[in-house]
């Protein structure tokens, strides 16, 4: 996925997220920054900021290295030889879920950046509705068959909040029994989606982020496209009351379409232990090739939050102000999603 | 004070640090065979716990708190697994059954482990001690675990005069330990279960002694030391971070594969490769510790990271000495490389960024 088509657009549309880039985590790089990128990138992705592009550009450009960014580069590769030695020796930290931090932020995004400014174009709205600091539960809608949308949730909350917020993801048990998949998943900062889990990261003060649909949001047919399915039982709600954060919901435009899923195999995801086994035009049909999602334009809305915090404790157990709380949540991220495709031009651009 | 598998490594500690004390009298060190360890001024009692006769041992010294620490996932010497739930079992329903019988008895304080929540994707990623497994261990020590703290509720309601306090250790580790897992690092190349990197705890003997002494003794103010407890070092250490600061390379071998190796290294006795012990390396543990310091009022000196550090040390080197790898870092970093205007890093197979460095 790294070769991703880069498809130039012209974007003329307002954008209310892109225009407040905050700087990057990337510190060490800080000489470099700022002096102007290759001007053929620029013109690629006239949206995105210069901050965004990765640092390799200048060089490859063949421009001649100035002393800042010398500077930069020495200190960019004492600050790698620096992160190499201290992953060959063992001498990192990781949390009791097992979220390596420096992994996260050195590797896994940078691997999964590229798929996030170049392939989905995601554009980012309302990050400022994610409170700096303290716990926060995003609710988010589900789809795509595949659960990129999370990760590019996560990628987006990454690089887009300003005070620098990891979003914990909370995944479906079947991503815990997966070889791979779990370890990767944990360290990524991901844990099973249960209460107890959810309650402890929450009051721990991160940003949690569930989708609540589930299976039934991420492998439901093409013809139900942005219709949001049952919001599980309700369980995300009295965890947030519980832990007292706001809920932030979440909506995610663009992620339906990659998978077109015109077929679920029922008989084969049984065989294999799966929820669903999708089939889309081009899957299981042209094999692995047909795995490649469809670089279709993504938006992402955090939407205005909904506090929790003048609720008593006990409300928690109350289950009728446990299904309207979940109503308003799933009417306000469905509306959004209304809105924001109205909005949309086009699938892909 | 009467203490049970004192002819083990901790019991024999244990009995040694408790004479100390000047609340205790007199200890009774119990086990079936003769101790290997000094226990100083104890009184060792040769006695089967697994036979009424430890009942008569319990009249005859009017013992006021029993120890029991003989729940071990590892026989002493070169006893079956048959004999290892023999006494962790049977074991614990004499003993407890002569407790029962014995009006003296005021303390009961049992090692457990923690063991009993079992490994499974499906749990929560941290464990209190109020969380019910999802899946029950289907045999091994696990199982024997849970079915010790099974009788120990039984009697605990049976003589509620009796304060009870169980201890659930997670893996004891330290220069001098004695268990499956300190038997698995101990292999000069880790097979590990493909595509799972299982979180660890560790808590060190020396606060394996340590709690226990807090226990068996009156309660501290404030504190209440009857109940269950998880007792665990601070931190988490993964097993990929624990294999390189042990400097043992992993063989990552398919979850069937490992099974075999597995049967093969239990066949040639180096390990005791259980299927749960499998279980915990592939899906891994941590228990919360709120309890343990805020109720018991317990704080282990050792964190999960200074306990395996100790064991490292009493290991000596693996064939990749985290020093000597960190070196070899530290060349590449010297290196010069001529024509550094045009550095460009480039990617190891790991993902991890490895940049070409330039001449200063």
């Amino acid at each position: 996925m790294a070769d991703a088509k880069v498809i130039p657009f012209d974007d003329d549309r307002s954008r209310t997220g892109g225009s407040a880039r905050p700087a990057r985590r990337r510190s060490a790089a800080g000489g470099v920054r700022g002096q102007g990128t290759g001007p053929a990138a620029v013109s690629a992705l006239p949206g995105q900021q210069d901050a965004s592009k990765p640092q390799e550009e200048p060089e490859r450009a063949g421009r001649p290295l100035g002393r800042d960014e010398r500077a930069g580069w020495d200190r960019r590769i004492a600050g790698g030889l620096a992160f190499l030695r201290r992953r060959v020796t063992g001498e990192y930290d990781v949390d009791e879920f097992g979220y390596d931090e420096e992994l996260t932020d050195q590797v896994l995004m940078s691997m999964l950046r590229p798929v996030y400014e170049k392939y989905f174009r995601v554009e980012v709205k309302g990050i400022e509705n994610i409170p700096s600091e303290g716990g926060a539960l995003i609710v988010s809608n589900h789809s795509g068959t595949l659960p990129l949308d999370g990760l590019m949730l996560q990628v987006a909350v990454h690089d887009n909040h300003p005070a620098g917020r990891h979003l914990r993801l909370l995944a479906a048990d079947l991503v815990f029994v997966l070889p791979v998949v779990n370890e990767l998943a944990r360290k990524a900062g991901h844990t099973l989606a249960c209460a107890e889990d959810a309650e402890r990261l929450l009051r721990r003060g991160e940003v949690v982020g569930v989708m609540p649909e589930g299976f039934k949001g991420i492998g439901k047919p093409f013809g139900e496209r942005y219709k949001l399915q049952r919001f599980g039982r309700g369980g995300f709600v009295s965890t947030a009351l519980r832990a007292g954060v706001p809920i932030i919901p979440c909506s995610i435009v663009g992620a339906e379409e990659i998978y077109p899923m015109i077929g679920n195999s029922k008989t084969l995801a049984r065989l294999l232990g799966f929820p669903y086994f999708p089939i889309t035009p081009t899957f299981p049909w042209l094999g692995p090739l047909g795995a490649v999602p469809l670089p279709t334009k993504w938006t992402i809305q955090f939407g205005e939050p909904i506090s929790t915090a003048g609720y008593p404790v006990e409300a928690a157990e109350d289950p009728m102000l446990m299904f309207n709380l979940t109503d308003q949540v799933r009417e306000q991220i469905q509306h959004t999603l209304y809105k924001l495709l109205v909005q949309r031009r086009s699938v892909f651009f | 004070m009467l203490v049970t598998g004192a002819a083990r490594q901790l019991g024999g500690r244990f009995v040694r640090r408790i004479q100390r004390d000047p609340g205790v009298d007199r200890v009774i060190a119990v086990d079936a065979v003769a101790p290997g360890p000094e226990l100083g001024d104890a009184e060792f009692v040769t006695a089967d716990i697994r036979q009424p006769a430890i009942a008569r041992v319990l009249a005859e010294h009017s013992v006021d708190t029993v120890v029991h620490l003989d729940v071990s996932a590892k026989a002493v010497g070169t006893g079956s697994r048959t004999m290892v739930k023999e006494t962790n079992v049977i074991g614990t329903m004499q003993l407890l059954g002569a407790c029962q019988k014995a009006p003296s008895v005021r303390r009961l304080v049992v090692k457990s482990s923690t063991n009993v929540y079992g490994s499974a994707p499906r749990d929560p990623a941290v464990f209190t001690e109020t969380t019910p497994p999802k899946s029950l261990p289907s045999g091994g020590f696990a199982k024997d675990v849970v079915e010790v703290e099974g009788y120990v509720r039984g009697f605990a309601r049976r003589r509620p005069d009796v304060a009870v306090c169980v201890l659930r250790f997670a893996n004891i580790l330290g220069p001098r330990a004695d268990s499956p897992l300190a038997d698995y690092l101990s292999l000069p190349v880790l097979p590990t279960v493909f595509g799972y990197d299982p979180r660890l705890q560790f808590v060190h003997e020396d606060d394996v002694v340590d709690v226990l002494g807090v226990a068996s003794g009156e309660p501290g103010r404030g504190t209440l030391n009857s109940g269950t407890f998880n007792i665990a070092g601070d931190g988490v250490l993964l097993l990929s971070q624990c294999s390189r600061r042990l400097g043992r390379p992993t063989v990552p071998l398919l979850l069937p594969a490992v099974t075999w190796v597995g049967q093969a290294l239990r066949t040639f006795a180096m390990t005791d490769f259980s299927p749960e012990q499998i279980r915990l390396l592939t899906h891994g543990r941590v228990v919360s510790t709120v309890q343990m310091r805020e109720t018991l009022g317990f704080h282990p000196r050792f964190s999960t990271a200074e306990t395996f550090a100790e064991f490292a040390r009493s290991q000596g080197p693996g064939l990749l000495p985290p020093e000597v790898v960190g070196r070899a870092v530290d060349r590449l970093a010297a290196m010069p490389f001529a024509g550094a205007g045009g550095d460009v890093p480039g990617t190891t197979g790991a993902g991890d960024t490895e940049p070409t460095p330039s001449a200063r």
